[in-house]
């Protein structure tokens, strides 16, 4: 009785399974390794509704062509808990397990720098969105990204902070134990004392992820008479980091960078981070042509303004169905069709994104373009003030 | 380091301390009357903070649904509180029939209930991610911000709330247990837990109480840790809850005292490494500091060696 009931079981195992191989024949399977649980949840979701949006809209229009052939695309979205090492664990289940041609995601760094190595060792291209550290793709021919840089940022900022904010000293507040904020801290310091001469970062204070209270730091900071405090964090913390500045006496400008821009941080602020400054991607308001399209589209949809997570996984899922498509054609052989997807990813050299011109110099998977700095204005908006290119 | 840098570290000290008191209370209580270590205290802590995120909003009415008459600020402050306070207690009470008692009365040992409620901790932080979502709320700015400045020390009016709170609370519960007979009857229970029902003495309705007592004043720190850092997260107890444990076990788990001073001690020794040293020594040098502590007094401060009947 039990042996029959196993037997019968087994078959319709057997059967899902072939059935679903069968479907996979004209099927594009791409994987997203994003932070939908964990400390930014908006960053996975905004990922996951952008790819929603593409996938259908190709999907609708008769699926991607590939050669001479038209194939449906198929998104998996991979939890990765805002976690390093659930971050791996998921890469390589896309991998192995779900067989995807290319991943997208994870969007932060500290979870792009290790998911980024095993899709290298595992020779699947991965494009990362908005991972603006240099380790992401630092030797790894497999992996590639839409955003720019740190080491670009940091100057940027640094430079903005002297000639438009006229600060000579610099306070800088960030966690020590996330490889974003560390990375950036460290190169807008750089950067900064470049201009100014050693010395004028007159305060390098640092807290641990998942910390809550930020006085001491502040207290520290708000006694060292610096002109402007700099603190690299993302949309959770930045609103304590503000509110508890304000608090304890801070009354001067506060710069920030590009993981500030997330939908949520105005939710979640408030008034008290009204007229202060963050570099980013690409600025909502104001925007023209196929970037407008996708704001309309995406706010028709789902009832916010993308922020620049959504404009920038946009962008690596076109970049990575743009290499997908220049392969001409597909083998069916995953090994073959994920070398091919890289070379034709490595030969891209113009790309016209949504968040502005991309060019690839073809050694790094690094793509040079412009920063775009953005005041929060007082209805709460993030109003495009300054374009920086490099 | 100034003196108004001291003064300042010594308020954003005390802030901080609060928070690890008013939770330690609650591992305090509980250990007193049930020896059992609540592990699920500051997951009840969390929910707490989000029954006040969720009653606030209500009240300021943000779900487009308008209360009748229109409630005074001050009035919604104290609802806030008396309906938090109750609905948390409510949940502790809850945790207290559906996992402990049952356990209790198979007479089973200790170490199952300390897992249990780990457990129970668990299922209160995934199951509010699995209802509420992964999404950070932002708790209403309940209490209107004020903000002083005297002499170079900077401070708001939550700040001196949370304090003066946490000082209430301390001797409130201290004249509850040392002065009256409900308090009488907790420390009797864990003394004996055999001889004090035949003694007249409703060891269940006193537990309860404990739970309610316990759960409440998660309540009140849940709305004032809110209030003072207003993103709402599930995971939000969970370090908390842990770092408050420690600080009763160092006060002397068992003594409302204890749960106090060892609050505060966890507060100013994090707040003043993080001033002198890098953030991340913060917690090796804290909690070397409370290893030194239990090395000397293993008991606690406030804690007595009490021989255990074979």
């Amino acid at each position: 009785m039990k042996r029959s009931f196993l037997c019968i079981l087994l078959v319709l195992v057997v059967g899902i399974c072939l059935s679903s191989n069968v479907r996979a024949a004209d099927m594009i399977k791409i994987g997203f390794d994003i932070e939908l649980t964990g400390d930014i949840p908006k960053v996975g979701e905004a990922s996951k509704y952008a790819a929603e949006m593409l996938k259908e809209q190709i999907n609708r229009a008769g699926g991607l062509k590939v050669g001479s052939k038209s194939y449906q695309l198929n998104f998996i979205y991979e939890d990765n808990e805002t976690k390093a090492e659930s971050a791996a664990a998921a890469a390589l289940k896309l991998i192995t397990q779900d067989q995807v041609l290319g991943i997208i995601g994870p969007q932060a760094s500290k979870q792009a720098i290790p998911a980024g190595e095993v899709a290298d060792a595992n020779q699947t291209v991965l494009i990362t969105g908005w991972s603006t550290n240099p380790k992401t793709t630092l030797d790894r021919p497999w992996v590639f990204r839409a955003c720019f840089l740190d080491p670009f940022q940091g100057p940027v900022l640094a430079r903005f902070a002297t000639e438009e904010l006229k600060a000579k000293k610099a306070a800088i507040l960030y966690d020590i134990a996330s490889d974003y904020p560390k990375g950036l801290a460290e190169f807008f310091k750089e950067a900064f004392e470049k201009i100014h001469g050693k010395g004028s970062v007159v305060a390098f204070e640092t807290f641990t992820t998942k910390d809550r209270d930020f006085s001491a730091q502040l207290t520290k900071i708000a006694a060292s008479k610096a002109d402007i405090l700099f603190t690299p964090q993302y949309y959770d913390e930045v609103p304590l980091i503000v509110k508890q500045a304000h608090e304890l006496g801070w009354k001067k400008p506060i710069l920030g960078s590009d993981s500030w821009g997330s939908a949520e941080l105005m939710k979640l602020c408030g008034n008290d981070c009204k007229g202060l400054f963050f570099s980013t991607h690409y600025a909502a308001a104001g925007a023209k042509g196929t970037t407008k399209q996708f704001i309309d589209q995406y706010k028709a949809r789902y009832g916010y303004e993308p922020d620049d997570v959504s404009a920038l996984t946009w962008d690596a899922t076109r970049l990575l169905l743009r290499a997908i498509q220049n392969t001409k054609g597909l083998t069916g052989d995953l090994k073959k069709d994920r070398k091919a997807i890289r070379d034709q990813m490595a030969r891209i050299r113009e790309f016209d994104g949504i968040t502005g011109k991309m060019s690839f110099d073809g050694r790094t998977g690094d793509p040079i373009k412009c920063a775009v700095i953005v005041k929060i204005s007082q209805e709460g908006k993030f109003e495009f003030y300054k374009s920086v290119c490099p | 380091m100034t003196l108004s840098i001291f003064i300042q570290n010594v308020m954003n000290a005390l802030q901080w301390g609060s928070f690890y008191a008013l939770i330690a209370l609650g591992y305090s209580m509980v250990y007193g009357v049930l020896l059992l270590i609540n592990f699920a205290h500051g997951d009840i802590f969390m929910v707490g903070a989000y029954i006040g995120f969720f009653i606030s909003t209500f009240l300021l009415g943000a779900y487009g649904f308008q209360l009748p008459w229109k409630l005074s600020g001050g009035l919604v402050i104290f609802l806030t509180f008396l309906l938090t306070m109750a609905l948390t207690a409510g949940v502790g009470v809850a945790i207290e029939r559906v996992a402990y008692r049952p356990l209790r009365r198979k007479g089973v040992s200790r170490l199952y209930l300390v897992i249990t409620a780990l457990m129970v901790g668990l299922l209160l932080e995934n199951g509010n991610l699995a209802l509420l979502g992964a999404s950070r709320r932002n708790f209403p700015e309940l209490i209107p911000k004020v903000l002083y400045s005297v002499g170079g020390v900077n401070f708001s009016n939550t700040k001196i709330i949370v304090i003066i709170v946490t000082l209430l609370v301390f001797v409130f519960l201290q004249t509850v247990v040392l002065k009256t007979k409900w308090g009488m009857a907790m420390r009797a229970i864990s003394y004996d837990r055999m001889a004090v029902p035949l003694m007249g003495v409703p060891v269940d309705t006193i537990i309860v109480m404990t739970f309610v007592l316990g759960s409440s004043m998660a309540a009140v720190a849940g709305i004032l840790f809110a209030v003072s850092y207003p993103v709402l997260e599930p995971y939000m107890g969970a370090l908390v809850g842990w770092k408050a444990f420690i600080a009763a076990v160092v006060g002397g788990i068992g003594e409302i005292r204890g749960a106090i001073a060892g609050g505060f001690i966890l507060g100013f020794t994090e707040i003043f490494v993080a001033t002198v040293f890098p953030s991340t020594f913060r917690d090796l040098i804290a909690f070397g500091v409370l290893l030194l502590i239990l090395t000397l007094r293993p008991n606690g401060i406030f804690g007595i060696a009490r021989r255990t009947k074979v």
